[in-house]
């Protein structure tokens, strides 16, 4: 009964929360919005026993990809009427759209799976049961090589992302290290024959 | 009232739905864009994790875990081109994106 009344609420915020985040005028309040609903669907994922996961959304979402969001928002200066402009235009088709979309997939799931799907989620884990370690058990063996290809993905975004905004201003004067090293005596002292006799 | 599985994948669904009208309303600014992609990935992380509850296999959390990887290096890379698109353009409106002529 509290878990059904626990997941009604989180579900009421979290649909509440995406409605803001496509809604709202202002990008900060977008993102502040998408934070709400990460959050929401951490509760809703420690409902249906998912808590490494949770744990996971938590820390790696709203933790460092929400807090990068904000960043950009806040250091791109775009203002905010002229975002807002095509809002109305496009509201018909989104809405259409969204109906469309909503239909088909509760048609499909509503009337094409009803035995199938209107199952009760199974009895909870025993206490003893860790998600944790259930995952690790399975990440850490069978997926292995995955887990690995994560690492270089991971890698790849980090390298793309400082390729890609680093730049170097013309005109811009800065030592460079490695030529002062490099220098070499012939490069900067020059011996002058000076004639000592010659009267000036 | 008992929660079942498909009330889970109906709240997926709608969320799903959402972020698809999301885009297709926000056509001033690419940040949006990029929020309702994240909302999206996570409208199909709930599929996954449900079904991993409901057949009490883990290995859809393993999907689930990858997806969250693949998302957050998208959103980096993302928000570098946007930060880079912005130096360039100075705006960073939909609309405007078309010197590609797509």
């Amino acid at each position: 009964m509290i878990t059904s009344f626990l997941f009604y609420a989180f579900s009421l915020i979290l649909v509440l929360a995406a409605l803001g985040v496509i809604t709202s005028r202002n990008p900060v309040h977008s993102a502040l919005f998408l934070v709400l609903s990460f959050v929401q669907s951490a509760l809703l994922w420690l409902l249906l026993e998912a808590e490494f996961l949770a744990v996971v959304l938590i820390l790696v979402y709203v933790g460092a990809v929400m807090v990068l969001f904000l960043f950009v928002v806040m250091m791109l200066d775009v203002g905010i009427e002229e975002v807002k402009e095509g809002f109305t235009r496009y509201l018909p088709v989104g809405v259409l759209v969204a109906i469309i979309v909503v239909a088909e997939i509760v048609y499909i799931i509503w009337y094409r799976g009803q035995d199938i799907f209107s199952v009760v989620l199974p009895e909870p884990y025993p206490e003893t049961y860790s998600n944790t370690q259930a995952l690790g058990g399975l990440l850490y063996t069978e997926h292995v090589y995955a887990f690995e290809l994560a690492a270089v993905i991971l890698l790849l975004a980090i390298v793309a992302a400082i390729s890609l905004t680093m730049r170097q201003r013309p005109g811009l004067k800065i030592q460079s290290i490695a030529q002062q090293v490099a220098v070499k005596r012939e490069d900067r002292v020059r011996l002058v024959k000076v004639d000592p006799s010659e009267d000036r | 009232m008992i929660v079942t599985v498909t009330h889970y994948l109906v709240l997926a669904a709608v969320l799903f739905s959402l972020s698809v009208a999301g885009i297709f309303i926000n056509r001033k600014n690419v940040i949006l864009l990029l929020m309702c992609i994240e909302l999206m990935l996570l409208a199909v992380n709930f599929n996954f994790i449900t079904f991993s509850r409901m057949l009490g296999d883990e290995l859809g959390q393993i999907f689930v875990f990858f997806i969250l990887t693949v998302a957050a290096a998208e959103s980096a890379i993302g928000l570098a081109i946007l930060v880079v698109l912005f130096r360039t353009r100075q705006s960073i409106n939909v609309e405007e994106l078309n010197s590609l002529k797509g």
